[in-house]
């Protein structure tokens, strides 16, 4: 054990310079070993790959095979050709799921997005508490059931907290959950207080890496906060933030738990997400065809948005160094 | 802000710490950061007055700070310690929940999913990192496509996997689709893995140490902090999964807590929910995690904040 005490490991970037450097050598042993260490590869990577190929490569192959089928559990699944896509063009309620789907996901993303970025400055320029990072994160350890079912309470129209404020304040009480305008706005804003959190301390990993002889520069140069922030830190965490967003918008577009607890997709599909939908098709109405279908209608999107998003933020391109 | 920093003189660095004036700007931000603390704590403090509130007491006084007419029937509602008619009488549903039982199927899941896949992400990340052989980043680029693949889209058909394994219904069937990696535990460790000075390897091995035996006499202690970090995440994740154990498990055999609660919640009756009961419920479902956190928070969170969990 003393080899590991020896040296810690080290964070610095020397990955790539000290592997140029030994490369002749691996060629070296390589051909000396004889294809290198292929055959303890190959049992350290068995039990992953078994994971990998049956439970993520194949159900992905076989979820696009399903959407081509009519199926229902019970008999085989029938090729139907592009039936479920026909019919999921043409149902209105899938139209609408989406369009809610992607009104959750704007104001989830927006939200969420800008407070914890105020949140991850405030935690870098203000203070280093770890027990405040500590703090941010509480939320994150609830489930989505629990925080929904927290929320709910909080929000209840006659005997929650919140809506006895709104009410001390002299307003009237608003039906949070229960409003077809109010419910999506709602659920987006349950789920910020959830993950904001951990969203925050991401972006703080990437405000730490921006070294702080900036900040210190530009203030014996007299510039303010503010000005530091769109001169010196919003540029240095554009890749950060890029992929950050790109995460949370891919999680977000999966909302679920929190509608079933709190709406269960009412009222009056207000609240109708497209997993919600595509749950109530599979195990509600046994076609999983249909509901495979959707599904890959889902992965159709995000992989749009991702590809989009990657492009527009220039998400692999640093502005450090 | 430019009285903060007069001009750093060098030679007196340390000797009285300079006061510094808080500016406007600085008291703004506190303020934020204040109230910021208060949005995030305050509903946990609201859970425990109202799991010690009675049903009866809540719609007479729901502003009041403190517990309303303190009682700890809630908490034995939702453990299952009361008769029915108790239940009923307090405003429950007299649905049963069998706590200890979904407590049991939650840590089985949990510890089952973490400790496996973590394992088995090592091993892999090792192989990635640390091994040479023919094809490794081909499959490695394969791996990391797998990230962009939404949760959402292999569930249905991991769902007729699990069926036709016979697993439904299974605490085996909840566990086994992440029990063998993720792509991002994979490519996290990887990460760790590949930042080890390869002197260290080197120097295991002019001591006659195999690759097998670095592995584990080396590379996982030195990896202790992020493998527990990745550790205490997957557990929460896990812990808190219910859309998956929700198509899975159809009975109390391998009901997991979150599973449970929801039911619970769906149970108490429109009309006039059991506020109190659900309350101590969340709690109880929710401890578990905090203490967990509580008990390595601070390193949990300098390695996100440092490493940057992505």
């Amino acid at each position: 054990m003393t080899i590991a005490s020896s040296s810690p490991p080290s964070r610095l970037p020397l990955g790539s310079a000290e592997e140029a450097a030994t490369k002749p050598r691996t060629r070296k042993a390589r051909a000396r070993e004889g294809g290198g260490d292929g055959r303890l590869a190959a049992v350290f990577i068995a039990p992953a790959l078994l994971g990998f190929l049956v439970f993520l490569l194949w159900p992905t192959l076989r979820g696009i095979y399903l959407s081509f089928t009519r199926f229902n559990l019970l008999t085989p699944a029938e090729w139907v050709g592009l039936d479920n896509y026909t019919r999921m063009v043409h149902d209105p309620i899938f139209w609408d799921s989406l369009k809610v789907t992607v009104e959750y996901v704007f104001i989830n993303i927006g939200i969420q997005t800008v407070s914890a970025l105020a949140i991850a400055v405030l935690l870098q320029r203000l203070t280093q508490s770890a027990m405040l990072r500590g703090i941010v994160l509480t939320p994150y350890l609830m489930s989505n059931v629990v925080a929904g079912i927290v929320w709910l309470w909080i929000l209840d129209t006659q005997l929650g907290i919140g809506n006895e404020i709104i009410a001390g304040l002299g307003f009237d009480r608003i039906p949070f959950l229960a409003d077809e305008t109010w419910a999506i706005p709602t659920i987006a804003l349950i789920n910020v207080w959830r993950h904001v959190g951990y969203t925050a301390l991401l972006l703080f990993a990437g405000l730490q890496a921006i070294p702080n002889d900036m900040y210190e520069a530009a203030k014996v140069d007299g510039a303010s906060e503010w000005r530091m922030f769109w001169r010196i830190t919003m540029p240095l965490l554009r890749p950060v933030l890029a992929v950050v967003l790109i995460m949370t918008v891919i999680g977000s577009f999966q909302v679920f738990d929190t509608v079933a607890v709190t709406t269960n997709g009412g009222p009056a599909n207000a609240t109708n997400v497209l997993q919600f939908y595509i749950y109530g098709a599979a195990f509600g109405r046994f076609q999983f065809g249909y509901a495979s279908a959707m599904s890959v209608a889902l992965l159709v999107v995000l992989s749009a948005i991702t590809f989009l998003q990657y492009r527009l933020t220039r998400a692999g391109q640093t502005d450090l160094g | 802000m430019a009285a903060v920093t007069a001009p750093t003189a060098p030679a007196a660095p340390r000797t009285r710490p300079v006061r510094r004036r808080p500016s406007p700007g600085r008291v703004v931000a506190w303020v934020a950061m204040a109230a910021m603390i208060l949005v995030t704590l305050l509903p946990f403090y609201w859970i425990l007055r109202t799991a010690l509130s009675s049903n009866t007491a809540l719609a007479a006084h729901p502003g009041d700070p403190l517990p309303v007419d303190f009682t700890t029937g809630g908490f034995e509602r939702a453990l299952g310690l009361q008769s029915t008619e108790e239940a009923i009488a307090q405003g429950g549903s007299g649905g049963g929940l069998k706590f200890w039982r979904y407590l049991i199927n939650s840590v089985v899941v949990s510890t089952l999913i973490t400790v496996c896949q973590i394992f088995f992400s090592a091993m892999a990340a090792y192989a990635f990192a640390r091994l040479r052989w023919r094809g490794r980043d081909k499959v490695f680029g394969l791996f990391l496509a797998g990230l962009m693949v939404p949760a959402i889209f292999t569930l249905l058909p991991n769902f007729v996997l699990i069926k036709q394994l016979g697993l439904v219904d299974n605490l085996l069937g909840i566990a086994l689709p992440t029990m063998f990696m993720t792509p991002f535990a994979v490519f996290f460790l990887r990460q760790f893995f590949m930042n080890v000075p390869r002197e260290v390897e080197e120097a295991a091995l002019l001591d006659g140490a195999g690759k097998i035996r670095i592995f584990f006499r080396v590379m996982l202690p030195m990896a202790s902090t992020p493998i527990l970090t990745l550790g205490v995440l997957t557990y929460i994740t896990s812990w808190n999964d219910y859309f998956w154990p929700l198509m899975v498990s159809y009975s109390d055999s391998s009901r997991v807590l979150t599973v449970a609660l929801a039911i619970f919640r769906a149970q108490t009756p429109q009309t006039g929910y059991d506020w109190s009961g659900l309350m101590a419920a969340t709690l109880i479902a929710a401890l578990p995690m905090l203490v967990l956190f509580g008990a390595f928070a601070r390193r949990i969170v300098s390695t996100i904040s440092f490493t940057g969990v992505k």
